[in-house]
């Protein structure tokens, strides 16, 4: 099935098993998100795309596009609530944006640029969490952590590895991984693994990578995430070029590499100016 | 280990989704779920050891570290609290020398606090061992301080402590019908499926665990389905504090329950049922399973079911563990393929795409038993009782400031003023109908109805005096919403846990106006956002009474217009302790206005 939905005045075709966000993403207009990722399984945890669709409520991630849809997307309503939710993110966990590693590279903080989050709002709940550093490649600062599913997604997915999972229940939600110790180096993952980068926080950090992009020159310090998250849509459609993205958490499949871990740097500077503008 | 591990496997037919079964005989006999058994069950099964953990940790009633040989829980709902469960549970802490939410240092026994147990007519109530504990008070409690000393078993407990009561006080429509077994399922077929299902939707009977979608169109969408096998569930995961009339049906009138899911199952094309009871009701189970014996003994379950040939249909009973989430149709689902309680994404619906990703219908256990009386009496008859939108009766449990807390069934329609007369309750400051999901009424609205077009509920009725204070009951609820929310979803997630803190910095006098604010918006951020009903609802007790009682709120407040965040002073205490000094220079003082 395809047809056109009409998400905030602007139609937008679709074609058969997109879904609103990325019918949306494909067209241009970015609605935000944190636990989506293009060709993931739709997940619809983080609540960010919450958009009206013919006067119901209901996440753009997960919603199937259908013909005729009237989609609210940037109602002050909405987009209050959805900086009212980056908040809640960032008060459950311990986010240090101007010290992290990823910062620049962080879709979490990107959103929140995107959002205008002058703050945090609320109170902290100053969560007890322990850094998992055993593994020689892979780091997990589980104080960064939003339970958007995707490393676990990725794992079996993509990787056909089950090394993630959340477990508890509540404000205790954990990350917890898939091995005897409950260590991510007793685990079967490795840094060429999906799930080692496509994490939009930085919780799950590739180890020795942090500051080969300086800060300053890094995606979202030059590109609005709403402008990335669309382009890559852009980009899709040339991506017989091989490279093909310009989200700096997408890498190329194992398959596509070639040289071990440090082939993935290259995927976190910004696209090249030829692809960028070549389209 | 290895042999009792192999034994569970071997009991549960090593199928992945009886998961919780598995682990729940594994709690009992080792007191948690130790890493060795996880690692065997994760073999065995086929499953990541991940899938096992995340099961443990979202269940209350399973543990990853060892709980007591006596491992006691006391009933938290606002119910038990009036009766005194507060100083009850800090007599028996005090007894038996352990802290809430601790292990005794011998392991002999460890107490915590858990959401209702589905007891309110006859609390403060508890669970010993996951056997249900009722009419609490201290001289059981010195008894049973007693007996965990001595260390005697469960069944030389006296067993008055676990009598359960059924205290049917007002009978109506269905409670008063007689009925014989197997009659709804001749009725069925000598009418015919398709027949026996228009009956079904002339009753015009809809679902009665509280969200009201029409039965009959949820049967008719499963059976014309292409995929099977086609699935019934019987939700009997009664968690909405204040209601336990699901547990007075499966007591008295199970049989009448199964054959309602019988008839379903006939209708939609089905060869299996499940019963999903919650794990506060375990003292049900083994007479429930007596009950399913005697049904297949008698050709109600089973092959060729009451001599039709090809009718095949059983009943297998499935133990929750103690999560309220689970009441919800597709977090149900999940846990009953082993996994945590976590709603599903919608679309697919459950009668589409449920358990096992295959057709289903998940209905109230009421539901079920009235569905039994239409295919016996037909449509018209059930039709004729209650209002245009909501036909029938409906039961209701009341439990609080009444004289006479129980079971009671009304035509739909009745006011809340007739019932507060019937249950003699006096001084009325408000009820809350429907649970902590539902609506505070104040005693200003009590000509207000029990209707799917008023004050719907799935049963809980709980009456309020005017001695009670309405934070007490707002604080008791929020807490359990964020108790019970599965976390899934930001907005609940985080939410429910801000509401509690908002909630209680303004209860306790450290609010001011812009507080108040907050907390109104944040319940509109949780209720508008969230991935589910718990969420949806979760802000409710604070919205109703926020609108019945703005000024209890508003006295609450603090008359300046900033409230600090922190004590200034006692940040210094390092500095000062580091310094050697004390002095007034050494202080500074809070500033307020």
């Amino acid at each position: 099935m395809s047809g056109t939905l009409c998400i905030d005045g602007i139609t937008v075709p679709f074609s058969d098993g997109q879904t609103i966000i990325e019918a949306a993403r494909s067209a241009g207009v970015y609605i935000p998100y944190l636990c989506h990722r293009p060709g993931y399984a739709p997940y619809g945890s983080c609540k960010l795309c919450t958009v009206k669709v013919n006067g119901r409520t209901n996440t753009a991630c997960t919603l199937p596009a259908a013909d005729g849809q009237t989609v609210i997307s940037n109602s002050p309503d909405l987009q209050y609530d959805r900086q009212r939710i980056t908040q809640m993110l960032f008060v459950e966990g311990n986010h240090f944006c101007p010290s992290c590693e990823k910062s620049g590279n962080c879709q979490l903080q990107a959103v929140a640029y995107h959002q205008n989050m002058l703050d945090n709002h609320y109170p902290h709940f100053y969560a007890q969490r322990e850094l998992d550093a055993s593994h020689p490649d892979i780091l997990i600062d589980h104080d960064r952590c939003i339970f958007c599913n995707l490393c676990v997604r990725a794992s079996k997915e993509k990787d056909g590895k089950e090394v993630f999972g959340i477990a508890g229940r509540g404000i205790n939600k954990r990350l917890i991984v898939n091995s005897p110790s409950g260590k991510l180096k007793d685990s079967d993952i490795s840094v060429n693994d999906e799930a080692a980068h496509v994490c939009p926080t930085g919780a799950i950090l590739v180890k020795r990578s942090a500051y080969l992009a300086p800060i300053g020159e890094r995606i979202y310090d030059q590109h609005p995430i709403s402008e990335v998250a669309c382009e890559k849509a852009a980009i899709k459609a040339g991506e017989a070029r091989g490279y093909g993205s310009c989200d700096p958490t997408r890498l190329p499949s194992p398959s596509q590499q070639n040289g071990g871990p440090d082939s993935h740097y290259a995927a976190t500077m910004p696209p090249a100016p030829d692809i960028k503008h070549g389209r | 280990m290895n042999t009792f591990i192999e034994s569970v496997l071997a009991q549960a037919d090593y199928k992945p989704e009886r998961l919780l079964q598995m682990l729940r005989a594994v709690q009992a006999q080792y007191l948690h779920v130790p890493k060795a058994a996880i690692e065997q069950l994760a073999s065995a099964l086929h499953i990541p050891r991940i899938q096992i953990i995340a099961v443990a940790e979202f269940y209350s009633f399973l543990h990853l570290t060892p709980q007591g040989r006596y491992d006691i829980h006391i009933s938290d709902s606002i119910t038990d609290r009036m009766l005194g469960k507060e100083k009850l549970l800090n007599y028996l802490a005090e007894k038996l020398k352990v802290k809430v939410g601790q292990v005794r240092a011998d392991g002999l026994v460890s107490l915590n606090n858990t959401s209702c147990t589905g007891m309110c007519d006859q609390g403060p109530a508890g669970l010993v061992n996951g056997y249900a504990l009722t009419r609490l008070d201290y001289s059981r409690i010195d008894v049973i301080a007693e007996l965990v000393e001595q260390q005697a078993p469960l069944t030389d407990w006296p067993t008055e402590f676990f009598a359960v009561d059924e205290p049917i006080r007002k009978p109506g429509l269905l409670l008063n019908q007689p009925f014989n077994n197997g009659a709804a399922l001749s009725a069925t077929f000598a009418r015919g499926l398709a027949e026996t299902l228009a009956e079904v939707d002339c009753s015009n009977l809809r679902g009665r665990g509280g969200a009201g979608f029409k039965t009959a169109l949820k049967w008719r969408t499963c059976s014309v389905q292409a995929a099977t096998p086609r699935y019934v569930i019987c939700n009997a995961d009664e968690g909405e504090p204040g209601t336990f009339k699901d547990r007075m049906l499966l007591d008295l009138y199970a049989d009448q329950v199964f054959e309602g899911m019988t008839l379903c199952a006939a209708i939609i094309g089905s060869d299996q049922g499940l019963l999903y009871l919650r794990a506060e009701y375990l003292f049900l189970y083994e007479q429930l399973q007596r009950v399913l014996k005697r049904r297949r003994d008698s050709g109600l379950l089973g092959r060729n079911i009451l001599g039709r040939d090809g009718f095949d249909f059983d009943i297998e009973i499935r133990m929750g563990a103690g999560a309220y989430i689970c009441g919800e149709a597709s977090a149900q689902i999940e846990s009953l393929e082993g996994k945590p309680g976590i709603p599903r994404v919608k679309p697919p619906n459950s009668v589409i795409c449920g358990y096992q990703r295959k057709p289903t219908v998940v209905d109230n256990v009421e539901t079920f038993f009235a569905a039994t009386h239409i295919a016996i009496q037909g449509g018209q008859w059930f039709a004729e009782v209650g209002t245009a939108q909501s036909t029938g009766s409906k039961l209701l449990s009341i439990s609080g400031d009444c004289a006479r807390p129980g079971i009671y069934e009304y035509p739909f329609g009745t006011t809340i003023e007739d019932i507060l007369q019937d249950c003699g309750a006096e001084d009325v400051m408000g009820v809350q109908v429907g649970g902590p999901s539902g609506t505070f009424i104040s005693n200003r609205e009590l000509q207000r109805r029990v209707a799917f077009e008023d004050l719907s509920t799935a049963g809980s009725f709980i009456v309020f005096n005017n001695s009670r204070n309405i934070f007490d009951i707002v604080q008791n609820f929020t807490d359990f919403f964020a108790h019970e929310s599965c976390g899934f979803c930001t907005p609940c997630r985080v939410g429910t846990s801000l509401l509690k803190n908002q909630l209680q910095k303004i209860v306790e006098g450290n609010g001011a106006a812009v507080d108040l604010e907050e907390l109104s918006e944040l319940c509109l951020i949780v209720k508008n956002n969230s991935h589910c009903g718990l969420g949806d609802s979760a802000a409710n007790p604070i919205l109703s009474t926020l609108a019945s009682h703005p000024d209890l709120y508003l006295s609450q407040l603090k008359q300046s217009s900033f409230t600090p965040g922190f004590d200034l002073d006692a940040t210094l205490a390092v500095a000062r302790r580091m310094a050697q000094r004390d002095d007034d220079a050494a202080h500074l003082s809070q500033v307020e206005n």
